[in-house]
């Protein structure tokens, strides 16, 4: 008697398990891995807070990023001041909540500028023999060797003032800086992309796929791009980090956003020449750039681990 | 192996051309006129303007022009720098040395860090040791080079007041003094450079490594009786650093890019700070000549990759 009351709940546990474990779906198991690992999730948590305070942020702080008040001229953080002032007194928290929007906004938009791109290449090169993909991965190549940096000033500097007059000063370098940092740094997608596409093409449900009809198109849409999605996702998060430093390079050697635009790497060039009495001005957007860039990268990597089936967790 | 350079520098010449022509390209596509001061100055009358354009060639077709530019670069004719009023090799070539001394000592000081920590952090995966290390490593290369550059004269020039922070190539001590001054100015850029390339590198040698060490051949090794030491050193090592030099080389265009931003914070007369001065100063002929100088940089560091590889790989053969 006792024995068959025991044995109904257990059998009955274990039946609703395996039920539980076959309606996990796969966003719900990659979150499962994802929590894993802590690090990554305390960085995604932090990058959450950084980036609602700079969108929401200015909502709340409303002192504007140029007001200029000489009697508080580099002063230090004071409740008036939470970050302090620069040299014209402007208030810093404002300015790095301005500049933050720039600057993260620019790490996204370069980083999709150099998915997508790098997507088409590696897609086109893996799924197209011979010559086509010799010629593309020479390409490839061709830019990967390319001193980036040089060339990013270079671009930058002779084409801004032709783009500030067709766009306006804001748009024109926000789309220039945007379309630059992207075009140098689609390159390591374009690999990964096409080394997905020469393995995943010849597996057996492509061959399926095409056998029932499908068209190219179709079978690189539907069959063949959602399978080499994960390490496109890791790369692309890998890039945000890379792009946001990229901008913050180019403002911090003066050739990126004009001063009256105050990005983090801006903040850093003009706050470079006054270490000695106002180190606060440095430390606050070093601070917040080096957190992005941190907190990115750490999520990246738990992604890595999350998006890898082969990976047991 | 002469022939296999000689064939590897021959496949480089592509690349080298492919390079000249996106400079040019993207130099010639560019509003900006050599000109531009001699076209808003009321004093130059606009027949001298035009015999001029036409004397230096500026209004032939841009394929013409490529041509005739690169066949002066063969030359060794790299141009006069508009602004300094000298040549633009005698330029570069004054900058050149402090330039590779500062990459130089930096990438010596990065190998330092990562061969040992990388090796050691993936010999004990996991304890201790190798999860402070990952996770200063992950802080190290998350670190922009700029911001470090300007933590390091916080602290070491104006709160300890025991470095400089203006790189001078004029210092007038002699013997051990110069040495001595030398390595002061040179310590805050070389580590700066030195430890973000340190810290990317020693993830690479750290998964490399683990890679290696679970294959049967080490297993081998260990079952021999061979000391642990000897096992790491002379077996697992040398296999794993062949990937982690692709990476390398793969990442050269970083370190000349982060050795640029260091040059422009410490004020070092490479031609990194040149190509900024120049830039700033709308130099065309010494922009074009450094950067196509970067670019030569990047493929001889891949040459030398490719020729470490053989040394460290007998079985790819220099055919």
């Amino acid at each position: 008697m006792a024995g068959s009351t025991h044995a109904l709940p257990t059998a009955d546990v274990a039946a609703r398990a395996e039920a539980a474990r076959k309606r996990v779906s796969p966003g719900l198991e990659s979150w499962r891995r994802f929590r894993r690992h802590r690090l990554a999730l305390a960085s995604a948590a932090i990058l959450a807070l950084i980036i609602l305070t700079v969108v929401l942020g200015p909502l709340w702080w409303q002192v504007p990023i140029n007001d200029i008040d000489f009697t508080a001229r580099l002063a230090g953080p004071s409740w008036q001041h939470p970050f302090g002032t620069d040299d014209l007194g402007q208030d810093l928290l404002a300015r790095l909540l301005y500049g933050g929007r720039i600057s993260l906004g620019v790490g996204l938009a370069a980083m999709l500028v150099a998915v997508v791109a790098g997507t088409t290449v590696g897609a086109l090169a893996g799924m197209s023999r011979g010559s086509v993909d010799a010629a593309l991965m020479w390409l490839t190549d061709l830019f990967l060797s390319l001193p980036q940096l040089p060339l990013l000033l270079l671009i930058i500097y002779l084409f801004r003032d032709s783009l500030k007059a067709l766009a306006g000063p804001e748009a024109g370098v926000y789309v220039l800086i945007v379309a630059v940092i992207g075009g140098f740094r689609w390159m390591p997608v374009a690999r990964l992309v096409r080394a997905q596409f020469l393995s995943l093409r010849e597996k057996e449900f492509v061959e399926a796929a095409r056998a029932l009809g499908a068209s190219t198109t179709r079978v690189v849409v539907h069959h063949i791009l959602p399978n080499a999605l994960g390490p496109v996702i890791v790369a692309g998060t890998i890039e945000v980090a890379a792009a946001i430093i990229a901008e913050s390079t180019l403002s911090f050697l003066g050739l990126g956003f004009p001063p009256d635009i105050p990005t983090w790497g801006r903040l850093l060039y003009d706050a470079k020449d006054y270490l000695d009495i106002a180190p606060h001005w440095a430390l606050f957007p070093g601070a917040a750039i080096f957190l992005a860039v941190l907190t990115i990268n750490f999520i990246g990597d738990g992604l890595r681990d999350t998006l890898d089936p082969r990976k047991v967790m | 192996m002469g022939r296999y350079l000689v064939r590897r520098l021959l496949i480089a010449i592509p690349s080298l051309i492919g390079i000249s022509v996106v400079l040019f390209t993207v130099l010639a596509l560019a509003p900006g006129d050599p000109f531009e001061e001699l076209a808003t100055n009321p004093n130059v009358p606009a027949a001298v303007r035009a015999a001029l354009r036409v004397k230096f060639g500026l209004d032939d077709p841009i394929a013409i022009r490529y041509l005739r530019w690169f066949t002066a670069m063969l030359h060794g004719d790299w141009g006069f720098s508009f602004v300094s009023r000298i040549d633009v090799d005698v330029l570069i070539l004054q900058r050149l040395p402090t330039t590779l001394f500062v990459i130089g000592s930096s990438q010596v000081l990065a190998l330092l860090i990562a061969l040992p920590v990388g090796i050691y952090a993936a010999a004990r995966p996991y304890s201790i040791f190798d999860q402070i290390a990952s996770t200063l490593a992950f802080v190290g290369f998350s670190l922009p080079t700029f911001f470090t550059g300007i933590l390091f004269i916080l602290i070491f020039s104006i709160y300890l007041d025991w470095l400089p922070f203006v790189y001078r190539t004029d210092i007038s001590a002699t013997g051990w003094q110069w040495y001595w001054e030398h390595i002061r100015q040179a310590a805050m850029p070389v580590a700066v450079l030195g430890l973000f390339q340190g810290a990317s590198w020693t993830r690479y040698v750290r998964s490399s490594v683990l890679d290696v060490i679970r294959l049967d051949y080490v297993t081998t090794a260990r079952a021999k009786g061979l000391a642990e030491r000897d096992v790491i050193m002379r077996h697992v090592v040398r296999n794993a650093l062949i990937p982690v030099v692709t990476l390398v080389a793969l990442q050269m265009p970083a370190v000349f890019g982060g050795a640029i931003i260091t040059e422009q914070i410490f004020r070092i007369p490479g031609i990194g700070s040149l190509l900024i001065s120049s830039i700033l100063a709308n130099d065309t002929p010494t922009i074009m000549a450094v950067t196509f100088v970067f670019a030569c940089l990047v493929i001889v560091f891949n040459l030398l990759a490719d020729l470490i590889y053989g040394w460290l790989d007998p079985r790819i053969t220099y055919r």
